[in-house]
């Protein structure tokens, strides 16, 4: 009796989900950019237009690789991630679009084939103790921190997409042989390794080590779990690999049979109430993309941060030769 | 369903069980269907030193997490069950808890340590791995252990010391070797979780396989590669099998008398009480304790800097569904399975019992992305629906279900299922009518197993899961993604206390069975 009512559970449950996917349902979004962070604006959207949301939320490398094994039966209407390297893996599974959408940020921060959209920016930083490092001390370009005087007290984390973006804008500016020495040289002068940029900025706030390479945005996070933490952001100087400014951005899916509205919610997270958004209200203070709309009190604006000259979007093929630059160079193995 | 060595299986047997295991197989196609087209890759990374430097790397986490599981678990459940120790019922209960305690929540909290307290140790890389995994799958060797001393036939002892063994040679020659079984699928089971663990050696930035095949999927987006890797993964799979295969060999030795079971003698510590007392405390304190202080911790932070905590009332319920609907499905997957090859042992029947293990040290990740693959295309109806997420539930803890109902099925006399056809009961009535009500216990137990840990399941879930059905394990994942650990800590202290009534009820299942009949 019992296997029967559990059999009759699963039927219900088939059938039930036999239901969605049609055209009057909700749009359907794959977002790898966090829950906590970016729900407000898919609720501004729908009150504004009309148009139900229903989101996944996941990491966005992970969701871009189940798009890929999704192929044309994907779900998925838009493609909302944290980095370019994850959209541009999706390559034409991703529909072009329409160039005054495009034309809303700066050519720097979307797809070269019209792809994806840079929707926020965030720039690399140095994060470092206050009571343990004088400003005036600290140095300003990311290769100063193979000097003896920072033994040990840096961390980075070799296995993070942001980091390893960074290391791409390194090879791009510097040359390959250069990166590699500083490679080297980090691994000489005893750096930490972490998983992630959050850790890092804790070890940092516990005095573990005085120094990290993160993105700028992960200092106020830790601040709200720990509101007297010792830390603070520094910028590093103009054109330093360092000093790299990338983007979290969205595609519209080829496969979409709403690409309409799709494109509608891109155009939305390009909104002036959507930028603002990320100045204002968002618990991470990111940088718009859209002209005229200020980044939030205490951060330098996104024009003074010209970090390397570089092409985001040839990042995705780069990216495989930096990772084997990491992995012979001892970051990973 | 009843049978002899060298008798035809029934053909529906066989073919439930033949669905069962080639439905467990579907990771596997994935994987030949990702490196078949590139071969040539694939060959070139196995020609790879980095690769079998990770192989060296994982073979040397597994055999140090099953040493220790096992040398942190068999003495314990020796004290509990079988000497007269101050508090046995508590330290039984405790030692057991752990494992609701999902692996990487272990590992967050040894990390998080040293940041509340000054006296604690930074732990990470093989150490930190070592103390999180040996922490989240000792209890697993543990319970079989408990379960096995508890249905030791007390004659072989009692006739060994009527011959004039001394009681530490009887241990040595007789206790430990019919344990052995017991034990070897412990650590089977063990060594399965470690293989396919991410969570834990990530954080503890430990390099092992599963890491590697997360990186070329998270940082190259390149699939033949991760592909490879995780068919290493099932390799070692096969080595592991093939050791506990062995430990089987040495027989099990069965209660041969008929009757009533009768409680084994019970063994007075005397001066040593205070040393077994230790131990169990260090243990309990060190592996269920430890992690819950630092989650309260968390929480106290949480209250005192007054951000929004909130009970995660629907994701429990939606973490109970699944896991609940998940219990019942493996074990019902499992009954065909463990019934052909215990009744019906023979070459074939006990390959397909082993090939139901393959896909068990896979990461969760590639179990989700092999069935995003295989759904998507050619069963959309079910693509992310419950039904799914459930099913990958069952191919990830397939095996702990079929260990439980395997050992209970071996107690079981076919006898009474002799008479119930004999009497003309129908197979599936003889079944649900005299099988599965005899085999209970075990199912129950293999039932609770899956249970738990579909509640902790985090990768998969990620995947698969309905769009908006959060369990506990999402939410935490959710709130320590962004380092949010005070609010994590309350879906983490939800998650431990719904699961650890289970865990209850499976002690206790199993207490009423070793004094009820026998």
């Amino acid at each position: 009796m019992k296997v029967l009512a559990a059999l009759a559970v699963i039927a219900a449950a088939i059938a039930a989900a036999g239901c969605g996917d049609d055209e009057s349902g909700p749009l359907t979004v794959y977002s790898g950019r966090e829950e906590e962070l970016v729900a407000p604006l898919f609720e501004q959207f729908t009150a504004a237009t009309g148009i139900e949301v229903e989101v996944r939320y996941g990491d966005s490398a992970e969701l871009a690789a189940a798009i890929l094994e999704e192929g044309d039966g994907s779900p998925a209407d838009v493609f909302f991630a944290q980095d370019p390297g994850s959209l541009g893996a999706l390559g034409e599974q991703l529909a072009e679009l329409p160039q005054e959408t495009l034309d809303r940020v700066d050519a720097a921060y979307r797809d070269a084939d019209g792809r994806w959209v840079g929707t926020s920016g965030r720039s690399r930083v140095l994060v470092y103790n206050t009571g343990a490092v004088a400003e005036t001390d600290l140095p300003s370009s990311v290769f100063d921190l193979t000097d003896p005087a920072w033994q040990g007290r840096v961390g980075i984390a070799p296995t993070n997409g942001s980091f390893q973006a960074f290391v791409t804008a390194m090879r791009l500016t510097a040359g390959e042989e250069r990166t590699r020495q500083w490679l080297l040289d980090l691994q000489e002068n005893g750096a930490n390794t972490y998983e992630k940029n959050t850790p890092i900025v804790e070890a940092v706030a516990a005095g573990e080590i005085d120094l990290g390479l993160v993105n700028h945005y992960y200092v106020p996070l830790v601040k709200q779990e720990h509101p007297d933490a010792p830390i603070a952001n520094h910028f590093l100087e103009l054109g330093d690999p360092g000093a790299l400014v990338s983007v979290a951005g969205a595609g519209v899916l080829a496969s979409s049979d709403r690409r309409g509205d799709a494109e509608q919610l891109v155009d939305f997270l390009l909104s002036d109430d959507a930028q603002r958004f990320y100045v204002e209200e968002a618990e991470e203070a990111e940088y718009p993309l859209v002209g005229g709309i200020e980044p939030a009190a205490g951060l330098p604006p996104l024009a003074d941060l010209k970090g390397p000259d570089v092409d985001l979007t040839t990042f995705g093929p780069e990216l495989e030769k930096t990772v084997e630059l990491l992995r012979e160079t001892g970051w990973l193995s | 369903m009843t049978g002899r060595r060298g008798a035809r299986p029934p053909f529906p047997l066989v073919l439930a069980a033949g669905v069962v295991v080639c439905l467990l197989l579907l990771p596997l196609a994935y994987l030949v269907i990702r490196v078949a087209g590139r071969g040539g890759d694939a060959l070139e990374i196995l020609g790879e030193r980095a690769t079998w430097r990770l192989v060296a790397n994982t073979v040397l986490l597994v055999v140090s997490v099953v040493a220790a599981a096992v040398l942190v678990a068999v003495p314990l459940a020796w004290l509990v069950t079988r000497t007269d120790l101050p508090g046995r019922r508590f330290f039984g209960t405790a030692a057991a808890l752990p494992l609701v305690i999902p692996s990487y929540v272990a590992a967050l909290c040894l990390l998080g340590l040293p940041d509340l307290v000054e006296w604690a140790p930074e732990v990470s890389g093989y150490w930190g791995a070592l103390a999180a995994l040996t922490l989240a799958t000792y209890p697993y060797v543990f319970l079989l252990a408990q379960a096995g001393l508890r249905d030791l036939d007390p004659s072989l002892e009692e006739a060994a010391r009527g011959l004039g063994v001394s009681r530490r040679h009887v241990f040595r020659r007789v206790t430990l070797p019919t344990l052995r079984p017991a034990v070897g699928l412990g650590a089977l089971l063990v060594a399965l979780y470690t293989l396919s663990d991410f969570g834990v050696v990530s954080l503890m930035r430990y390099d092992a396989l599963t890491r590697a095949i997360y990186l070329q999927y998270r940082s190259l987006f390149d699939r033949t590669p991760a592909a490879t890797l995780a068919l290493l993964l099932v390799g070692l799979t096969v080595v592991a099998l093939t050791l506990e295969y062995r430990t089987r060999r040495g027989g099990r030795l069965y209660r041969t008398s008929p009757g009533a079971a009768r409680r084994p003698e019970q063994i007075r510590l005397g001066r040593w009480t205070a040393a077994a007392l230790a131990y169990c405390s260090l243990v309990v304190g060190a592996f269920l304790m430890l992690p819950v202080a630092v989650l309260v911790a968390w929480l106290a932070r949480g209250i005192a800097n007054e951000r929004d905590l909130e009970a995660p009332v629907a994701a429990a319920v939606d973490s109970l569904t699944a896991s609940g609907l998940a219990a019942t499905v493996t074990v019902l997957a499992a009954l065909p399975v463990a019934l052909l090859a215990v009744r019906f042992p023979s070459r074939r029947s006990r390959v397909m019992e082993r090939l139901a293990y393959l896909g068990n040290a896979l990461p969760g990740l590639v179990i989700a992305l092999s069935l995003v693959f295989f759904a998507a295309r050619y069963a959309s109806p079910v693509y992310q629906s419950l039904a799914l997420l459930v099913f990958a539930y069952a191919v990830r803890f397939f095996p702990q279900a079929l260990s439980g109902a395997e050992s209970t099925l071996q107690n079981v006399s076919p006898r009474y299922e002799e008479a119930s056809r004999g009497l003309g009961r129908g197979m599936l009535a003889t079944l649900t009518a005299v099988t599965a009500p005899l085999a209970r216990s075990g199912l129950l137990a293999g039932a609770a197993l899956v249970f738990l840990s579909a509640m902790k399941e985090l990768p998969a879930t990620l995947l698969l899961r309905p769009i908006g059905f959060e369990t506990l394990a999402t939410e935490i994942w959710k709130l320590t993604q962004i380092g949010a650990y005070s609010r994590a800590a309350v879906p983490a202290l939800v998650l431990i206390a719904v699961s650890a009534p289970v865990l209850w009820l499976l002690s206790s299942e199993r207490r009423v069975e070793s004094t009820g009949t026998g």
